[in-house]
């Protein structure tokens, strides 16, 4: 059964047709070409495939795609487009958040929605935003690094 | 822009920001347009004789393209490293839960998963053996036929005399310990996607370590000419060890080889992944330490079971690698260190960073501490006194003629803060808390090891357009190989960022290299490495020279984007330079060897590759923690790790590889406990089986101790993909101990345990 979707992906609005019940991990993966959003377990518990829909952290493997209709969704390959982004990009690549960089988009994605919240943040409180995306090479140490200068300055 | 790369420096990796983007293609972002899903059927019981497999109603499901029993395999149908003892489909016993017995090809992922449900097989179930015991006890029942007792392996080391050495020891102490099986946990699981040629022949693009070796293993298992075997290995999510051999590899051959031409995609989900997916090998082990009244080490008694599962992958050489360790980085003149690899009826047991020596590490370095207690003497005092010095033999008996960084490292921590303060810090407990510090001492081979030839092939390109291309030929995942390369060529050519790219391995490209594996990646192929670019450097002046009517060499030199004559100011641009060679001329092929052990003890008997090593990177680890009295809850408050891994390229990837490794190793001594009931998988997935998250993890502060160069090395490197995981779980139990009073002799070292209630 294929319905049309109406939403926003990356800022551009997106009008899909597809299976109501498909993966969003998978329709924006296989369906859109958007294969920065990764998956590591499918199952909710690892936080690899993070995206933000209407600006809340979202996990797209417990996601089916008509619950994207009318929504605004953004994912890593955004960030490049957005002052936020680019900060928190630079921050990862500068500081050596990035190892294999399987985790690196769900991370990224949890610390877009952490940064834009302008909450002052201490590194536990970073830990905290990133205890749902695990990573398996940083030992975190740089990740925290990375987030905490992003979030330098953000004091709205 | 413009600024040459240098060595020893925190450049940014340079595959940072492509991965940062989400623009990096894995293996497992290959969607090939259209393509068939493959998937394997697994036993789902530890032990049986298959009846029969019945494939004939989920043939007729819509959507399923073929399915494959172990009939359809040509070939030997057999795979594994150095014993090719596992079957890619199982013809007649199944040994493990996860052994496949049917591969099915569907249209998309629903097909085959109704396919997977919809076979019918019959299994007689066969009596298991599903731990050490189980399996070592008398008359077990034999978990392939011919392996008697269940032992794939059996070897020994001996030093001096160690039966007299404890007589004349004051002091001996003792203990057993057993360590759990660890899962790498690497977040994208195993994948690829393959397909037939045209020509007819077969290429993969896979998440792999070792990308030439699993052209041999195909070509094994499926009857295929190796040269017809195209590997492609773009960076991979994650390896360490578990993506060192076939996982999807045969597999996906076996489906390309019957899917008439189309793309065949597979991907282990999560719970696949946990249940047949190579995992650390569990490990069981008695010590006795023997020294004199004033702290000299004196006489090792090691005896270690590793539990291999049922197939042998890598475990024998595991089992060797962890007996060369089992006495740490100490001066013992006589040692007696046995070791059993043994076969169960368990998921198969493999390569994973620090390859059977974490779980050494664990046993002497516990030991070390019992026997500090004992001396009453303290516990880094003790390393220091007998820590190994260049020159001097190890507890296999082998010199050590390469750099031996093991005392500064305990030095520095000596002189660390953390250490200094300890007993104040003590002191200042909070209420219901004991806090307690541990160190430890730590080592780890770097490179195959005797009988294993270590050597590659590095090749480099200059392009059309002026810049280089480095053909890596090890796989990248995640350790950063690759950007190394990036540097070493940056470095020697004078080149910017802009004008080096490096392609990940590609066996038609680029020439066999060995495994990413061992600790060896960087310092096998970056030697290779700087040869072809000193050569490339030396051949584009020449070429120069002949450009700029130049009569020798004299005041030629490299710069970014250009070759100048630094006398008259003249230049030509690689481009242009670039444009007047030949295809051939524009690339160098260069080849390095690992150093071998040129004077062998005849110490080890019963080894079949890999001993000895002669290149090590040493560590010495410190551990601040807090109990909690009521919950059992062990906090790690601080963690520092000094590292000798001669002289440093990239300190801030130094870093994170020190980090990383800790990380891993903290999971493995807290939380990291993969089980299986009566042969069945019980943790498979990330809510039972429990890896570190941000809030697990401290800070880790990482010094390198670079006063030891090693002279063999690329600009004076040594590998240390691996020593900091042998450090995190002996260096908890320690501080545990120090903190309650209580040893912990048996990993994960839980709150329960530490409670004393298991
Ligand atoms: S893939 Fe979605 S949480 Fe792991
Ligand atoms: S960088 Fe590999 S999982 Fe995080």
């Amino acid at each position: 059964m294929t319905h049309r979707l109406h939403f926003t992906l990356n800022g551009q609005a997106i009008s899909h047709p597809c299976d109501p019940d498909c993966r969003v991990i998978d329709l924006l993966r296989e369906q859109m070409g958007l294969t920065g959003t990764k998956e590591g377990c499918g199952t909710g518990e690892c936080g690899a495939c993070t995206i933000l829909v209407d600006g809340t952290p979202k996990l797209a493997c417990l996601m089916v795609a008509a619950q994207l209709d009318g929504k605004s969704v953004e994912t890593v390959e955004s960030l490049e487009k957005s002052e936020e982004g680019r900060k928190i990009l630079q921050a990862f690549v500068e500081h050596g958040a990035v190892q294999c960089g399987f985790c690196t988009p769900g991370m990224e994605m949890a610390s877009l929605a952490m940064l834009r919240s302008g909450r002052p943040l201490d590194r536990m409180a970073i830990r905290s935003g990133l205890s749902g995306n695990l990573c398996r090479c940083t030992g975190y140490v740089k990740i925290v690094d990375a987030v905490a200068q992003a979030c330098k300055g953000t004091d709205r | 822009m413009d600024t040459p790369i240098r060595l020893h420096h925190s450049l940014a990796r340079n595959d940072g920001r492509p991965k940062a983007c989400g623009a990096e293609r894995y293996a497992a972002d290959r969607y090939p347009d259209p393509y068939l899903w493959a998937g394997a059927l697994r036993s789902g019981i530890p032990c049986g004789r298959i009846l029969s497999v019945d494939t004939r109603e989920a043939a007729d499901l819509p959507g399923v393209f073929r399915i494959l029993t172990a009939s359809d395999v040509p070939g030997t149908n057999r795979q594994g490293i150095v014993h090719k003892d596992m079957p890619v489909l199982c013809e007649d016993v199944v040994r493990y839960c996860g052994d496949p017995i049917a591969l099915v090809l569907a249209e998309d992922k629903a097909a085959l998963q109704q396919a997977l449900s919809r076979i019918r097989f019959e299994i007689e179930p066969l009596p298991a053996v599903c731990s050490l015991d189980e399996a070592m006890a008398q008359g077990a029942p034999l978990v392939h036929a011919d392996r008697p007792d269940n032992v794939l392996a059996h070897a020994l080391i001996e030093t001096g005399d160690s039966a007299a050495a404890f007589e004349r020891s004051d002091i001996v102490v003792e203990g057993s310990f057993s360590t759990p099986v660890q899962a790498h946990a690497f977040l994208e699981t195993e994948c690829g996607v393959a397909r037939l040629e045209e020509d007819g022949g077969l290429f993969m693009e896979v998440s792999t370590q070792s990308p030439f070796r699993d052209r041999f293993e195909i070509a094994h298992a499926l009857g295929l000419s190796y040269q017809n075997i195209r590997i492609v290995s773009p960076p991979l999510g994650g390896g360490f060890g578990g993506k060192d051999g076939a996982t999807v590899q045969c597999l996906l051959g076996l489906a390309a080889l019957n899917a008439g031409g189309r793309w065949v995609r597979m991907q282990w989900d999560r719970e696949e992944s946990f249940r047949a997916g190579y995992k650390r090998h569990a490990c069981r082990m008695n010590y006795r330490l023997g020294a004199t009244s004033d702290g000299e080490l004196v006489a090792l008694d090691a005896r270690l079971w590793y539990d291999t599962g049922a197939y042998a992958h890598l475990g024998a050489e595991v089992m060797e690698l962890g007996m060369e360790h089992a006495g740490g980085p100490y001066r013992i003149p006589n040692t007696r260190i046995e070791g059993w690899c043994v076969y169960t009826n368990e998921p198969v047991a493999g390569a994973m960073r620090a390859f059977g020596v974490c779980q050494a590490t664990f046993g002497i370095e516990s030991m070390m501490d019992m026997l500090a207690q004992r001396l009453r003497i303290d516990p880094l005092s003790l390393r220091i006194r007998n820590a190994l010095h260049r020159g001097e033999r190890n507890c296999a008996g082998v010199r050590l003629e390469t750099s031996t960084g093991i005392q500064p490292c305990l030095e520095t921590i000596q002189a660390h803060p953390l250490w200094k303060t300890r007993d104040e810090w003590k002191r200042q407990a909070p209420r219901f808390r004991k806090r307690g510090v541990g160190v430890v001492a730590v080592w780890n081979a770097a490179g195959y090891g005797g009988g294993v030839r270590d050597a590659a092939i590095a090749k480099i390109e200059l392009c059309d357009d002026g810049t280089f291309l480095v053909h890596n030929a090890v796989s990248d995942m995640g350790q950063g190989n690759s950007c190394a390369f990036f540097q070493i060529a940056g470095h020697i050519l004078n080149q910017d960022t802009s004008r080096i790219a490096v392609k990940q391995p590609d066996t038609r490209s680029a020439y066999p290299s060995g495994s990413s594996s061992a600790g060896r990646t960087t310092y096998t192929y970056g030697k290779a490495l700087i040869t072809a670019c000193e050569r490339m450097k030396a051949r584009l002046i020449n070429r120069a020279g002949l450009v700029l009517f130049l009569q020798d060499d004299d005041g030629i030199e490299m710069e970014p984007g250009r070759i100048v004559h630094r006398p008259s100011g003249r230049e030509v641009s690689l481009q242009t330079l670039a444009r007047m060679m030949q295809p051939e001329e524009r690339v160098i092929l260069s080849e390095s060897l690992a150093p071998t052990c040129k004077d062998v003890p005849k110490t080890a008997k019963g080894f079949f590759i890999g001993f000895p090593h002669v290149i090590f990177g040493y560590g010495a680890h410190l551990v601040r923690l807090e109990i909690d009295e009521r919950t059992g809850e062990a906090a790690i408050i601080d963690y520092l790790a000094v590292t000798d891994g001669g002289r440093v390229l990239n300190p801030a990837m130094f870093e994170q590889q020190i980090q990383g490794g800790v990380a891993q190793g903290l999971g493995y001594a807290l939380m990291e406990d993969f089980r299986t009931r009566q042969g069945h998988v019980i943790t498979e997935d990330f809510t039972t089986y429990l890896i570190p998250a941000s809030l697990d993890t401290p800070d880790i502060a990482s010094i390198a101790i670079e006063a030891d160069e090693e002279e063999s090395g690329p600009f004076g490197m040594k590998g240390i993909g691996e020593v900091a995981m042998n450090g995190p779980l002996p260096a908890v139990a320690n501080a545990v101990a120090d903190a309650s009073g209580r040893r912990i002799c048996e990993g994960p070292i839980t709150a329960e345990r530490i409670l004393g209630l298991t």
